[in-house]
């Protein structure tokens, strides 16, 4: 049924050319721990030189009031340095509250920026998590662009993060 | 014994002797900072271990914090106690902030009736002081600096300008930017020109808690520029001093010593 829908609006949406898809993957561990917050948590795309070239997306408390959350935003400490402390939090399409441990999936049109104006190469996609009275983990997925048809990454972490997956369709 | 030891540093700082073991230094409660305000504490004394208040507060008189305009900050809830000193700072505007201690000392011995005498003081008490039958005067001129930096947000360089006196760092690479196993490269002056051949040492906080201090000593270039690779996360402490006569009391030999208090944050 799902899939009837999906092919009946790809037909009826395919005028803006047939847009590909960049889809992340984030595990969050559950933990087994007495005080639990959710984990801040950075996603970005990394230039071969190691330059941060956009931010993807960035989980936090951004509901606390006076911007208070934006307090431990420097916690996620290769994001802050690389794009965060560059970057006016919140940002429409990268923001958002801070989730739950489970399977969450972000999607990224390559028909819009950033994917839609990137130059090929090779990237690195950084997806960092760092949780109050826990730990700080970063994960690094490898994405040759243009994509190659069906490309994917994975990597697992150990403390804040489980299985991170990267696919794209060009 | 501690008495003998001030003692033994007076003589020391006033005979321009073997640098003195005691380091200045100030402990910021953190330096990379963000949200949209943000406090700080900095702790302030001199001692031997770092960062370890054991011997004496370092005195606030001459501190001033620049915030990220370039203009003065006022400091919250200073104190000086007897270990230490301690003072808050409100970060409310993004950029970098400088905290320096900076102070001008004179030193004097000479002999009298035959007696050997010190003294320590202000430049304009000296005539007062020194008796002009005095003999075998000796005076040194001291500059100090100690600073630490703090930052709020995104990193500027408007607070880090140098005030062209005295010994003072310019900083290449970011202070507040510092990542372990990356190299930071930073340039000292003195008196605004670039400080050639110094010595500067460099000190990892937590010796306590180890048997090796384990302190990297380097020498700046022939333009004042020296680099570190930071072999680890963790506070520091870098010094560094210069002796000459390029002092502004007549007679005196000038001592121009440089200290600051720099983060390394893990990669």
């Amino acid at each position: 049924m799902r899939r009837t829908v999906t092919a009946l609006f790809s037909t009826m949406l395919v005028a803006p050319a047939c847009a590909g898809e960049v889809v992340v993957g984030i595990q969050i561990p559950r933990l087994d721990v007495s005080e639990y917050h959710r984990p801040y948590v950075a996603v970005w795309l990394e230039g071969p030189d190691g330059q941060a070239v956009a931010n993807l997306a960035v989980w936090y408390d951004l509901k606390k009031r006076g911007g208070e959350g934006t307090k431990w935003l420097k916690d996620l400490r290769q994001w802050w340095r690389r794009i965060g402390r560059e970057t006016d939090l919140p940002v429409d399409g990268v923001s958002g509250a801070t989730r739950p441990a489970g399977e969450h999936r972000l999607s990224f049109d390559t028909a819009t920026p950033p994917f839609a104006d990137l130059k090929p190469g090779t990237y690195e996609v950084a997806v960092e998590a760092a949780r109050e009275v826990g730990e700080r983990e970063v994960l690094r997925l490898p994405l040759t662009w243009p994509a190659a048809p069906n490309a994917a990454a994975e990597a697992k972490g150990t403390s804040e993060l489980g299985t991170v997956t990267l696919s794209a369709k060009p | 014994m501690y008495r003998t030891l001030s003692a033994l540093l007076l003589a020391n700082l006033a005979l321009g002797g073997p640098a003195q073991a005691h380091r200045l230094w100030m402990q910021p409660s953190a330096t990379v900072l963000s949200g949209v305000e943000a406090w700080a504490t900095v702790d302030a004394a001199v001692s031997n271990d770092l960062f370890v208040f054991e011997f004496n507060p370092l005195r606030l008189d001459g501190l001033t914090v620049t915030g990220p305009d370039g203009t003065p900050v006022k400091i919250e809830n200073p104190a000086t106690g007897r270990l230490r000193s301690t003072f808050d700072l409100h970060l409310t505007k993004p950029g970098t902030y400088r905290a320096s201690e900076a102070g001008e000392f004179l030193f004097a011995s000479y002999l009298l009736d035959g007696q050997q005498k010190r003294w320590r003081g202000r430049a304009e008490e000296l005539e007062r002081v020194v008796p002009k039958e005095a003999t075998d005067v000796r005076i040194t001129q001291a500059q100090n600096r100690t600073e630490t930096f703090l930052t709020l947000g995104k990193p500027n360089t408007e607070a880090l300008k140098p005030t062209g006196r005295g010994l003072e760092l310019r900083p290449e690479t970011h202070p507040n930017n510092l990542v372990a196993g990356e190299v930071a490269r930073f340039a000292l002056l003195l008196d605004g020109a670039p400080a050639s051949n110094v010595d500067v040492e460099i000190v990892r906080g937590g010796g306590r808690y180890r048997n090796k201090i384990g302190e990297i000593k380097l020498k700046t270039g022939a333009d004042g520029t020296f680099s570190v690779t930071w072999p680890e996360a963790g506070l520091y402490w870098l010094g560094a001093e210069v002796q000459d006569d390029k002092a502004t009391v007549p007679k005196a030999r000038r001592r121009a010593v440089y200290n600051a208090t720099l983060e390394v944050l893990p990669p």
